[in-house]
């Protein structure tokens, strides 16, 4: 492979066109016919995680706006991941749920587009183009069953605040643009480096929108109304996906503006988001105990992690900045399998996603039960999975950086949050179910992909320090 | 401010002229309203029915479309003014933009977005087949 | 030429009346309207600092993002349709499938 200017835009250019090449193809469908597009998409996503892999270590850079550092392709390799098992959990209930084909796979893949691009952005101006292009095509999937009253409700809530975000995420960048003359992140970093800027209301106020901006797009506390609903009313798979997604994406770029661009202001905005982090970790946990719909308790489940994250950027040291990317990984593989396993047991018909839909699960759905125990057990963070590694790595970087009381607020949220798994896990060995469903049929792919990401949370968990070396190397080369 | 003495005078003198025909003619024209005269006009046709009636959802699609169309087009005007300066690389560039636009537009063209005449009408090929007046007849309910 | 505090107290005018309608108003339509006044204060906000500092990224900016508005603009008036084909109704308050 050559250098050239277009390296380090590769990866993305692989998932467009796949997304170019479904929506054709969709476009000449004729009624009725069968067309692999679940294939197709996966061939795009494929080829990008090729390109991902290649493009380790050279740290490529594109139109002075795209850059392809190891932190990028870190991220953009989470992404990919929870494309590439969305999809494979997809082909089976798309089919079953009569969703339209062709749009629900373009839209994702010009989604995760978008949130690759966004992880990759050095310029303001591409992180919120990539923002919008991610946004815009998870608002459609959200209400993508328009006949649906609670899809078509969500989607429009969460388009209507994610637009209204967005708008505080651009004055914030306008402000930023007029206090230092560029929209580039290095130019930014620079100017706010040189000058002493800490009683500058016009930059204090850029560092606020910014911070509602994001926080909206990552659900933290009190910007988080959205999440609850939209996560309810989207399918299942579609929940999964954005819960994951965009929060990567959004978290990885709210980090690299954060903790570069503006780390010189560290202790003007340290403050506030540890407040915000306190507060998400606190309600998201206490909230979601209250739920009795299991989407809305991972959504809250989902928020509470945002909280966690957020724990990592405050640090703001090297442990910190890893943690970021270790735990991004294990609550994308985990969240993605859990929604995947309440999006295949539950139908348009019947959505099976209430707390007491689960009672029994083990006795009709022994494999499925068994699999959703890890994937609970993983967001509680209990030790041999995933969640226990990145919770103490985010844990241990705050009390690091010195921030006790933070790390013991997530301590005692997380120990709270595991009480609501448990009762799942309870409810599905312990009860039997009055009147039970005939068991659902679960496409054997599903059931593939879903042991494969299970194993990887196991591996994660076990054997956490090949990752975390990775985690470790890819960000010495951009903070 | 040279030179920006005649245009207000230029303006002065035609929104003067405007303003001054429309009340002259108040004065000067005979006025002898008839019903015919105070209906509004329709091409000499008798007017039909509420102006205010509710449009095909099919003009709201179009409309969408047009809207996302027209924007983008935008990004074609500061192009063209560069476009020396940008030279063969711009040149790619824009086309690589219109390809992925052509992707879109060629969607919504075999979704049928794009059909609102006859064709996309299911009477019309009944009507091929039986001839206009018994799809008259089904359309406005005469015929059932 | 008119300073620049008159064009930043201008669009952030427009942003708080803006923000302000996307919580008082009572019809979706028009909450949309509200999030495109305040995409348009920002519009302004780009521009006059582009001016005070002599270069066109300002404006260049404010090109990307009223693509972003028209494209924003579209999802939502469909997803306005489909709302209305199943409530018969514009008002906010009439879309309780989902607890707020």
């Amino acid at each position: 492979m050559g250098t050239s200017a277009f390296d380090a835009v590769i990866p993305v250019i692989c998932v467009t066109l796949a997304g170019l090449v479904v929506l054709l193809a969709e476009s000449f469908r004729k009624k009725q016919e069968r067309m692999p597009l679940g294939g197709l998409a996966l061939i795009g996503l494929i080829g990008a995680v090729i390109a991902c892999v290649l493009l380790w270590d050279r740290n490529a850079t594109s139109f002075g706006m795209v850059t392809a550092d190891n932190y990028a392709l870190f991220v953009n390799l989470i992404i990919l991941t929870v494309g590439i098992l969305t999809v494979v959990f997809s082909q089976h209930t798309v089919e079953r749920d009569g969703l339209p084909a062709g749009e629900y796979y373009a839209l994702l893949l010009f989604a995760i587009v978008g949130m690759m691009l966004m992880v990759q952005a050095t310029d303001l101006l591409l992180v919120f183009l990539a923002l919008e292009t991610m946004s815009i095509a998870v608002y459609v999937l959200t209400g993508i069953r328009f006949n649906d009253a609670r899809g078509t409700e969500a989607a429009f809530k969460y388009f209507l605040l994610g637009a209204f975000a967005s708008a505080f995420l651009l004055y914030g960048i306008a402000f930023l643009f007029g206090v230092t003359g560029t929209t580039s992140l290095d130019g930014i970093g620079t100017v706010v480096a040189a000058q002493s800027m800490s009683g500058n209301p016009m930059i204090l106020a850029a560092i606020a929108l910014l911070i509602v901006g994001f926080g909206f797009k990552v659900g933290v506390v009190p910007f988080h109304q959205w999440s609850p609903d939209a996560y309810e009313g989207a399918p299942a798979l579609v929940t999964g996906f954005m819960s994951t997604g965009v929060k990567a994406a959004a978290m990885a770029a709210f980090a690299r503006i954060f903790l570069s661009s503006l780390e010189p202001m560290i202790t003007d905005w340290a403050p506030v988001l540890w407040g915000v982090a306190a507060i998400t970790m606190i309600l998201g946990t206490v909230v979601g105990v209250a739920q009795t719909n299991l989407k809305r308790m991972l959504a809250y489940s989902s928020i509470a992690h945002a909280g966690y994250l957020l724990v990592g950027i405050v640090a703001g040291n090297e442990v910190g900045k890893a943690a970021i990317l270790f735990y991004l990984a294990a609550y994308a593989l985990t969240n993605v399998a859990g929604f995947a396993i309440i999006g295949l047991l539950g139908t348009k018909a019947a959505p099976n996603d209430d707390l007491r839909d689960y009672a029994g699960l083990w006795h009709t759905h022994p494999a499925l039960a068994g699999l959703m125990t890890i994937v609970l057990l993983s967001l509680g963070g209990f030790p041999p999975t995933a969640g226990f590694i990145a919770k103490w790595y985010i844990f241990s970087a705050a009390v690091g950086s010195g921030y006790y009381w933070l790390a013991i607020i997530g301590f005692l949220s997380s120990v709270v949050s595991v009480f609501f798994y448990l009762r799942i896990v309870v409810m599905m060995f312990m009860t039997e179910r009055d009147a039970r469903p005939v068991p659902l049929p679960v496409a054997a792919s599903a059931m593939a992909g879903l042991a494969v990401t299970v194993a990887a949370i196991l591996y994660l968990g076990i054997l956490p320090s090949r990752v975390i070396d990775l985690a470790a190397a890819s960000i010495s080369t951009v903070f | 401010m040279e030179g920006w003495g005649g245009i207000g005078v230029m303006m002065a003198v035609a929104i003067g002229f405007g303003i001054s025909s429309v009340i002259l003619s108040q004065f000067l024209g005979p006025s002898n309203p008839t019903p015919e005269k105070e209906a509004p006009y329709e091409c000499g046709v008798p007017p039909v029915g509420d102006a205010r009636e509710r449009q095909s959802v099919k003009f709201y699609l179009v409309a969408m479309i047009f809207l996302l169309f027209d924007i983008e087009v935008a990004f074609l005007y500061p192009w063209a003014m560069a476009l020396r300066d940008l030279g063969w690389f711009g040149l790619a560039q824009i086309t690589v933009f219109i390809l992925i636009l052509l992707v879109g537009y060629i969607y919504i063209w075999r979704k049928g977005v794009l059909d609102w005449g006859p064709e996309s009408d299911p009477d019309y090929h009944v009507a091929k087949v039986l001839g206009p007046s018994v799809v008259k007849r089904y359309r406005y309910g005469t015929g059932n | 030429m008119i300073p620049l505090s008159y064009y930043l107290v201008l669009s952030g005018a427009l942003f708080a009346i803006g923000t302000a309608g996307v919580f008082l108003r009572r019809n979706i339509i028009t909450l949309l309207l509200s999030v495109e006044i305040m995409l348009n204060a920002v519009n302004l906000t780009f521009v006059a600092f582009g001016r005070q500092q002599g270069v066109v990224d300002g404006q260049i900016i404010t090109f990307f993002v009223m693509t972003v508005a028209a494209a924003e603009a579209a999802v939502g008036l469909g997803l306005v349709i489909a709302l209305f084909r199943g409530r018969e109704s514009l008002n906010p308050e009439a879309f309780t499938a989902l607890k707020w």
